[in-house]
């Protein structure tokens, strides 16, 4: 099976091609992107740290992001626990339609969020941007979380009720710490997705533009794209450092229960 | 009545609690998504003229989606570029999964998911910013097959036309083809290919008789997952598609946020998504014998 090897490398190189090229880029002392290289420069690392629009931005995104996935992963919990734990009529509807963002094309989410709202009368502004962001984060958190949920032994909460806690002091102390890596590695992939999120931020932003709709005005003026580039690095190695952490608490998670690692998010 | 009796323990029964579970995501998601979904389907039966809404329902909007060739064209480009998107990346996709679930070693896979997905969560913008850099007549691919000599010219069929949208959207949703065929595949029972080949199967019958056909809900689940969401794509087309690679998600955009005409943007909206639901309702029927015996 060399061959399939030969190709699993291959098609690596290429998901990994325009993420390699970015270093490249930010480090390269010219303005056009393109190949030959000038030579080593920090100069757009350190014109970063002079825009004041662009610190705004990265502002208001990680306000958005912190709330997008505490409001996701909180409202994830609530679907996981009783999607795994309980049987109920229509269940499969109810989880289909809260898991529908996945499939959705986002413009789709954004086209009609902004109609309700506009309709009401309401101004946009960061907080409709967590409205949306709430929606298309909470599929992916409560596929992490259901894994969590699913791997959990009833046996044990029941054990604790039967030893006199309440329903709820049993799900504290034992159900909490069990599924605590699945909320965490929940937390940080809605973080990553709501920070990268551009379609509907674009629509529902109004005038205080998120990090990803002020880096899609840059990308008109090709004078800019240097420091586009530099920091896009940055986000890479954040979002890296983000995806890491949560696959950590992942695998923590599912050595904790006791469940055999497949790995993957989805 | 036992069910009246019941009422005051609400919260006992195993389908209450369940019910009390599920009410605050099923609430939002009927708020902030039935709802709109909703909203958009009526407004498209509404008029728009400059900033006055017409709430007078009417068909205008779908006769002029119908009779301007403008609107048809983008519609059916978009089903096009998709349809190619879906089949270049589920065909590429498979092998990779194949490769992962039947030979890495057990231990390492999840490190060789955690690989794949990784360039998925980083920067959607900044990626496809760069595929125009690589892509472009300058670009790093052109003048890296110049400099080997295997061209004297460069390229300038791939970058600023369907082509370029296919292969940009291609790599942006490969984790998406990847997983779901990964996961169908794990679960195939080997024993079953053993079985097949002490029966005195090749290797590639085993293959297109046991293997291929207990993946097809994998593959199916791809399809959908990667067929649907790149019919709306915006940011693509907009940056490498040039103006023969625009997808109705643009003019959808136009609509809404320049022309100021609403209504004709979610009349169009409304019909990308049923044009949508209709293929993916024909792909299921087309393959459900694969997937009656999957959950």
């Amino acid at each position: 099976m060399k061959t399939l090897r030969v190709y699993a490398i291959l098609y690596l190189c290429f998901l990994y091609a325009p993420i390699a090229l970015l270093p490249i880029f930010a480090f390269n002392d010219g303005t056009i992107i393109a190949f030959p290289l000038r030579g080593f420069t920090l100069e757009w690392f350190r014109e970063l740290a002079e825009i004041p629009a662009l610190h705004e931005a990265v502002g208001n995104s990680l306000m958005i992001a912190v709330f997008s996935s505490l409001l996701a992963t909180v409202l994830g919990i609530c679907a996981a626990r009783a999607g795994t734990r309980f049987e109920f009529p229509g269940k499969k509807g109810i989880l289909g339609l809260i898991m529908l963002p996945l499939v959705l094309p986002e413009i789709i989410v954004a086209v009609s969020l902004l109609v309700v709202l506009l309709q009401l009368g309401l101004s946009l502004g960061a907080w409709s941007v967590i409205l949306g962001h709430v929606l298309i984060c909470m599929p992916f958190s409560i596929a992490i979380l259901n894994a969590s949920f699913q791997s959990l032994d009833v046996a044990l909460e029941e054990a604790a009720i039967d030893l006199g806690e309440t329903r709820l002091s049993s799900f504290r102390l034992i159900t909490l710490p069990l599924v605590m890596p699945g909320i965490i590695s929940s937390l940080l992939i809605a973080f990553t997705i709501s920070l990268d999120e551009f379609i509907i931020a674009f629509f529902l932003t109004g005038t205080e533009p998120t990090l990803p709709v002020y880096l899609w005005g840059q990308l008109r003026f090709p004078q800019k794209i240097p420091v586009v580039m530099a920091l896009g690095t940055l986000l890479v190695v954040a979002s890296v450092i983000l995806l890491t952490l949560a696959e950590y608490f992942r695998r923590r998670g599912a050595a904790r229960t006791g469940q055999a690692d497949s790995g993957g998010f989805l | 009545m036992s069910e009246s009796k019941a009422l005051p323990k609400l919260g006992q029964s195993e389908a209450a609690q369940g019910y009390l579970l599920i009410a605050p995501p099923l609430l939002y998601a009927l708020a902030l998504l039935a709802v709109p979904l909703g909203a958009i389907v009526l407004f498209s039966f509404w008029s728009q003229d400059y900033l006055t809404l017409d709430h007078a329902l009417t068909l205008k909007n779908y006769r002029e989606a119908f009779s301007e060739p403008l609107y048809g064209q983008l519609l059916l480009r978009s089903l096009m570029i998709s349809g190619a998107v879906t089949v270049v990346t589920v065909l590429s996709a498979f092998p990779i999964a194949y490769f992962v679930s039947f030979h890495v070693a057990p231990g390492r896979k999840s490190m060789w998911i955690f690989l794949i997905t990784i360039p998925f969560w980083t920067s959607y913008l900044i990626r496809v910013f760069l595929w125009k850099v690589i892509l472009g007549y300058n670009g790093v691919l052109n003048t890296t097959l110049q400099g080997l000599g295997f061209i004297d010219e460069p390229l300038t069929f791939i970058l600023y036309n369907a082509n370029a949208v296919v292969i940009t959207l291609a790599h942006a949703f490969a984790p998406f083809a990847i997983l779901p065929i990964f996961v169908a595949l794990e679960k195939i029972d080997r024993s079953l290919l053993e079985a097949g080949r002490d029966l005195g199967e090749s290797h590639l019958m085993t293959f297109w008789r046991v293997t291929l056909p207990l993946a097809m809900p994998g593959v199916v689940a791809a399809v959908l997952i990667v067929f649907i969401p790149t019919v709306g794509d915006y940011v693509t087309p907009r940056l490498v598609g040039g103006p023969g690679g625009l997808m109705i998600a643009n003019m959808i955009q136009t609509q809404f946020l320049k022309l100021n005409n609403a209504p004709m943007g979610a009349a169009l909206a409304v019909l990308a998504m049923a044009m949508v639901t209709a293929v993916s309702i024909l792909f299921i029927l087309i393959n459900r014998r694969f997937l009656k015996g999957s959950k």
